[in-house]
């Protein structure tokens, strides 16, 4: 069975949580005491993650690390479907991908200053994840004009939408206001409609009905 | 605003003993101002931006300061004496909003079925039953019992559903206990407890505290628990407004759920606690 090094409190993990769902598999979640005990970085967790850093899965005794990399991992290994991760649009999933990383360098940053105390600058946090956000707003309100609802002009998400969703639904906690950014807020909506969406804390239940009438 | 005797002659936990391991001059900063802790061969000490020394205690789980030369006494806690209970601190949490904010929410049973939705609460029973609220006077501390609410997962040794018996204690203004039915053991209560770090009048640490009877989790479960539950209540209180807490009555209107929180409200107010506390006029 797949065993994720996990955390509830990381969008990283919630990412990787979101897609073993989806895809239905069994896994067992092996809790990591990211915060206040710093157990990423001890001796155990970095002989499976030299970087120290969550999540990460191990199968059949091989880890993989990275939150982007475990998504591709998991689509390319199980998802029969290919919407996940679309082979013939490969490019621009990885475009999202790496944008997921600047929201983690970013919008994550933020909030591990404001809630816990993490030493960085936070002025610029916040400013860069501002930054993303105008991009991704501007991306997605050209999207919706065309009649697409997801990053790629497909009738489904994939797995960038899911790399990319958890940090910008976390901004709040980094002291970034979402409200100028309304084609975000309306595919946030649209995520967190998908079947089997749960919330993590700090992401604003929907105000509305789950099921659309 | 100038700080009040009631604010100031108390004691307050500004981290877990680790935190502060070997630590030099480390910054921290209470009742909006600059503290340092240092820890010379495994004693610690708190000094203010001046240099004097500030009275310590180490207690439950964390170290306390004061910046009152004859402090109130702190609350006595005996359960953390107790054999077999399990003692768990979560680390602590900033929030932007009073820590007055954090205490009157911890106290509020209506917000369970909409924030910790099928934890806590359910949606289908929102209902908060009456409950009795008492001061002991002796202690000068707050009392609501009887409190009842349907849980599907009252803790992490909850295996099910339950009606869950709860007792809430304010015995400090930046404190406050949940005594809560355990769910494995007969006629004891498991504890759960925020210390608050009051940082600014509007800007808190919150560092909370589990001890409980429990054979099954590990550390890191009770943990998670812990912060999950607190991860989703500071969403919440981040986006309250004011991010101080209105005591004047004009401002909210307070119902019968809501017994717990009036009486703190009077009691701070009876104590003449001004450190804050938002004012009516300023927001007019």
């Amino acid at each position: 069975m797949i065993q994720l090094h996990d955390y509830p409190l990381s969008g990283n993990c919630f990412k990787v949580r979101f897609l073993l769902e989806q895809l239905d598999l069994e896994y067992q979640s092996i809790l990591v005491d990211f915060y206040p005990g710093y157990e990423h970085k001890s001796p155990r967790f970095l002989d499976i993650n030299p970087l120290g850093q969550l999540p990460a899965i191990v199968e059949g005794g091989e880890a993989v690390r990275d939150a982007q990399a475990i998504l591709v991992y998991l689509a390319t290994a199980y998802d029969k479907s290919g919407k996940w991760f679309p082979r013939d649009r490969q490019g621009e999933v990885y475009q999202w991908l790496a944008f997921a990383d600047q929201l983690t360098g970013s919008i994550s940053a933020a909030r591990l200053h404001d809630a816990m105390f993490y030493r960085l600058d936070v002025g610029k946090a916040r400013s860069d994840g501002i930054r993303l956000l105008r991009i991704i707003d501007e991306h997605l309100w050209f999207a919706e004009k065309d009649g697409h609802e997801w990053l790629l002009p497909l009738p489904h998400p994939t797995i960038g939408d899911v790399a990319c969703f958890p940090y910008i639904a976390l901004a709040e906690e980094g002291g970034i206001d979402l409200a100028p950014f309304s084609s975000v807020s309306r595919w946030m909506e649209r995520f967190m409609r998908l079947k089997g969406f749960k919330p993590m804390p700090g992401m604003m239940p929907l105000p509305m009905p789950k099921e659309t009438p | 605003m100038t700080l009040d005797t009631f604010t100031r002659s108390q004691w307050y936990a500004i981290g877990r003993l680790p935190d502060f391991d070997g630590a030099e001059a480390k910054p921290v900063r209470l009742l909006s101002q600059d503290l340092t802790v240092s820890d010379k061969a495994g004693v610690l000490s708190v000094n203010d931006a001046d240099g004097r020394s500030l009275l310590t205690q180490i207690r439950y789980g964390h170290l306390w300061t004061t910046l009152s030369d004859t402090p109130r006494p702190l609350y006595d806690m005996p359960e953390f004496d107790e054999p077999d209970r399990r003692l768990v601190t979560a680390g602590g949490v900033g929030v932007r909003c009073s820590g007055l904010r954090c205490v009157e929410n911890f106290l509020d049973m209506a917000h369970f079925p909409f924030v910790h939705t099928d934890i806590l609460g359910v949606e289908e029973h929102p209902s908060v039953e009456s409950y009795d609220v008492s001061m002991d006077a002796e202690k000068d501390e707050i009392w609501a019992t009887k409190c009842k609410f349907f849980q599907p997962m009252a803790s992490a040794a909850a295996s099910g559903g339950q009606i869950t018996e709860y007792k809430y204690r304010v015995p400090h203004p930046y404190s406050t206990i949940l005594y809560k039915t355990c769910p494995i053991r007969d006629n004891v209560w498991d504890l759960v407890g925020l210390f608050i770090q009051p940082v600014e009048e509007d800007e808190c640490i919150v560092h909370s505290f589990i001890l409980v009877f429990d054979d099954e989790n590990t550390d890191t479960g009770l943990l998670h628990f812990q912060q999950n539950i607190f991860l989703q209540d500071r969403m919440i209180l981040e986006n309250q407004v004011p991010r101080k807490l209105p005591l004047d009555p004009r401002w909210e209107l307070p119902t019968r759920a809501d017994a717990s929180s009036i009486a703190y409200r009077r009691w701070l107010k009876a104590n003449e606690l001004q450190w804050g506390v938002a004012l009516f006029n300023e927001a007019a």
